[in-house]
């Protein structure tokens, strides 16, 4: 630590140099910290919760519907504690591009989501006003819907009457209070009971159920025995966690992982090679100095250990700051594309990975100059040669 | 006095790199061209543009020297090229796909108000009214080109890691095929009516396990046979297709999803919207499936693009830092250099011009390679996504030259960001200063 002044002083000899190399190290780390966090978000899904739930849905695909007979026989199921049902909706509120998720559900949802935070007179409100609907605060908030205010939505898949056009009145306003899980709160729910009287083409079906376990130990034998009730039935399940149904629905949009670790690819490089041959230069600026510093006593291993160093800092420095940088830039691009896209903040993990890419790299380009340095011999050094 | 002088040249020269920028992104081909035929002129022509170009060359023949710091810039803006090319070459493929499968001279029908045919739903009773509308082609047996479809939505096995994934298992009607001309069958047979049998997009056979000809799949509990194969080069690929009669028993489907017809000439469909929109009994709407197919692909095309300008970029930012590292000390390598050619009576503009000379001739390199690497690795390379009808479209990567052209230009910009304050700083060198150093 008592050298950390030598080594401040080493670095900044050479300002315009130092500093430009720092900001490619910065921006670097910048675009590291904003893409590994929207991998993470990514695959995450959501990694706490929904530990002890799971979603039961057609083994044929998404989009076919079951039927509703199944609810009780899930429910009877040993380890389940309550099925709830939901279906997707796929309204559309003024444009195609004003895209929300937007479903029916049974009228225990917000028991077995208590992550979701509503107030109980809001949904007293939701169940007792039969097309009532509940949304996010940041949907509200978007659209500034208040409580009371009617919702028109254009139907896609369901009419009702022969038109498209439904009526939801709000009657509460859900938050969550998880800051990755933030992109939750842009979703509408109506009631369930209302969607099936009132849609023209189907009775009685439910695109999936939502179970919540007494046990989440026992997830897996639960999921075999729900999925063994509708076996060779016209109506096959497939019973997954919670978790594993967000990743299989994301993951197959891109493979947000290969890109990332694709692009970091290149840009990792790319660093390497700046930064080597930053370092390079510096050493070979400085070689009478180091050969003084010999002179007056550093042993080879500590003259060594300042130029790694040196290059451990520059890099710990650029990658601070960049992964700083990234966790100011993320809320602000949530929030100028008007919560489209809802970005968490820097994950810890990707913070630790950062500064360990850091370490690593700074020690990678700090190896040469440093042994370099080390074998100097001291008369050479001075006379230059 | 002097420092507020240098400072708002400084200012005065950002501004106009700024200008000189925004131009430089806006500049078609021919102006590039003619740009570089104005600057080899002025420096075959005219006394100073000889001068730059003794300096450049004296710069260019010392490079080998200073490999290890010149390859940062290389690198550094083939890494961004590479990348920047990479990711808009996937937002193009897809675009193209998409765009590919649809025509101007067919139709698609889908009940009003429904974005993509999965939501979309046509009554029985609604195909003969259809049929009978003016503007629809009209086969050689005399019947109207009409296909009435379903789309369904199955699980199928992927090959690359064995998780489920969503296909597109498209019902057509006997129409379909020559609705279709693209729509070859490469291999066996087309499915016949009424039987389980299947015929795969090439797409989807190399995306999916099980789906060989011959072989037998199972879907909603029911045996079917695969007896064919066919290429469309288009997002049908990643189809499997089978008659829209066995499709609509087996899963018990009641009505239809949409409607897709040949038009017939020119006038076609304006003649078939004129007709749709007349008949009282069909609230449908009507589109070419050029404009469907469009339509599909623009969210995620958009999305696509922006996010590689905005990662490019970055990346296009730190490089030039990085330039900017090496072509400063370059500069400050060869002092003594430049401080002899300017006590010889070489003036400021024509060092300038060899510096940037010298870095503009390096980031063409590095655009050239890394949209070489680009186009190496990604060109044709295949991925899939979820399009707007929940299942899953293949599309190849598509490198094109109007791509590399974008990248060769983003690299010449870099260049000449990087090069331009080393090069002035080159110019103002004080020459006793610079005389005398080591």
């Amino acid at each position: 630590m008592k050298y950390l002044h030598l080594i401040w002083a080493a670095l900044f000899r050479s300002k315009t140099r130092t500093l430009l190399t720092l900001l490619s190290v910065v921006t670097a780390f910048l675009l590291f910290g904003l893409l590994d966090s929207v991998r993470a978000a990514f695959n995450a899904g959501s990694n706490v919760a929904g530990y002890d739930r799971l979603v039961v849905a057609s083994r044929l695909s998404i989009t076919q519907m079951l039927p509703i007979r199944l609810e009780p026989q899930i429910e009877r199921v040993p380890g389940v504690n309550k099925a709830v049902r939901a279906a997707w909706f796929g309204g559309i509120y003024r444009d195609q591009r004003n895209f929300f998720p937007n479903m029916s559900v049974g009228p225990d949802f917000f028991e077995i989501y208590p992550e979701y935070r509503i107030d109980p007179a809001q949904l007293q409100a939701f169940k007792s006003t039969r097309n009532g609907a509940v949304v996010g605060k940041a949907l509200a908030d978007k659209y500034g819907w208040k409580l009371g205010d009617t919702i028109p939505l254009q139907a896609t898949i369901f009419p009702t009457g022969g038109s498209n056009d439904w009526q939801f009145k709000l009657v509460g306003i859900f938050t969550v209070a998880d800051d990755k899980r933030q992109g939750e709160e842009s979703a509408l729910y109506f009631r369930w009971d209302y969607f099936n009287e009132a849609n023209d083409f189907v009775k009685d079906r439910a695109g999936w159920w939502m179970v919540q376990l007494s046990d989440p130990d026992r997830a897996d034998a639960v999921a075999q025995a729900i999925d063994k009730l509708s076996e060779n039935s016209d109506h096959e399940t497939k019973t997954q966690t919670e978790q594993a149904f967000n990743q299989a629905f994301v993951k197959q949009f891109a493979d947000v992982g290969l890109i990332v670790s694709a692009i970091m690819g290149a840009v990792f490089f790319t660093l390497l090679l700046l930064t080597g041959n930053t370092m390079a230069q510096a050493v070979r600026e400085r070689i009478p100095e180091l050969a003084v510093l010999k002179t007056i006593g550093f042993s080879n291993r500590s003259v060594l250990l300042l130029v790694l160093a040196e290059a451990v800092l520059l890099l710990l420095l650029g990658g601070l700051l960049g992964l700083a940088l990234a966790a100011v830039v993320m809320p602000m691009v949530g929030a100028a594309s008007g919560g489209m896209i809802q970005l968490p903040s820097v994950p810890g993990a990707t913070w630790a990975l950062g500064v360990a890419l850091a370490l690593a790299i700074g020690l990678l380009v700090g190896a040469l100059p440093a042994l370099r340095a080390m074998r100097l011999s001291i008369v050479d050094a001075l006379a230059e040669r | 006095m002097k420092r507020i002088k240098k400072w708002l040249v400084n200012l005065g020269v950002v501004l106009a790199l700024l200008a000189g920028l925004t131009a430089w992104t806006m500049l078609p081909w021919y102006g590039v061209l003619g740009l570089v035929a104005l600057l080899v002129l002025w420096l075959l022509l005219t006394r100073s543009g000889r001068l730059a170009l003794a300096a450049a060359r004296i710069g260019v023949a010392s490079l080998p020297q200073r490999w290890g710091a010149s390859s940062v810039i290389v690198i550094g803006i083939a890494g961004v090229v590479g990348v920047l090319v990479a990711m808009l070459a996937m937002g193009e493929g897809f675009q193209k796909t998409l765009q590919l499968t649809g025509s101007d001279d067919t139709a698609i029908v889908l009940r009003g108000g429904s974005q993509a045919e999965t939501n979309s739903v046509i009554s029985r009773e609604q195909v003969p009214l259809i049929s009978s509308l003016a503007g629809i082609a009209k086969g050689a047996d005399g019947q109207p080109l009409v296909s009435p479809e379903l789309s369904q939505v199955v699980n199928m096995v992927t090959r690359s890691d064995g998780t489920d994934a969503n296909a597109q298992l498209r019902g057509v009607g006997d129409a379909g095929w020559s609705i279709r001309p693209k729509v070859k069958v490469v291999e066996g047979r087309r499915f016949e009516t009424g039987k389980r049998e299947l015929v795969v997009g090439q797409g989807a056979q190399a995306q999916y396990v099980g789906l060989d000809v011959g072989s037998t799949v199972e879907l909603a509990n029911q045996d079917w046979t695969v007896v064919g194969k066919f290429a469309s080069g288009d997002s049908h690929d990643s189809e499997l297709w089978a008659d829209a009669q066995t499709l609509a028993t087996t899963y018990q489907r009641t009505a239809y999803q949409s409607v897709t017809v040949k038009l017939d000439g020119k006038d076609g469909f304006k003649a078939f919207k004129a007709a749709m929109a007349a008949d009282p009994r069909l609230k449908l709407d009507v589109l070419t499936t050029a404009d469907y197919y469009s339509k599909q692909s623009e969210g995620l095309t958009k999305l696509i693009k922006i996010l590689g300008t905005v990662i490019g970029t970055i990346m296009a930012i730190g490089a030039v830092f990085g330039a900017l590292n090496t072509m400063y000390a370059a500069v400050a390598g060869r002092a003594r250099e430049i401080g002899t050619l300017r006590a010889l009576g070489f003036r400021g503009l024509p060092v300038v011009v060899a510096v940037m000379l010298e870095t503009m001739l390096l980031a063409l390199l590095g655009g050239l390679l890394g949209g070489f690497v680009a186009w190496l690795v990604f060109n044709n390379y295949s991925v899939s996504t979820l399009s707007g009808n929940f299942s899953q479209v293949v599309f190849q990567f598509r490198v094109s030259p109007e791509l590399l052209w974008s990248g060769l230009k983003w690299a010449l910009g870099i260049g000449l960001v990087g090069g331009l304050f080393p090069s002035l700083r080159a110019a103002r060198l004080p020459v006793t200063e610079a005389l005398r150093a080591a």
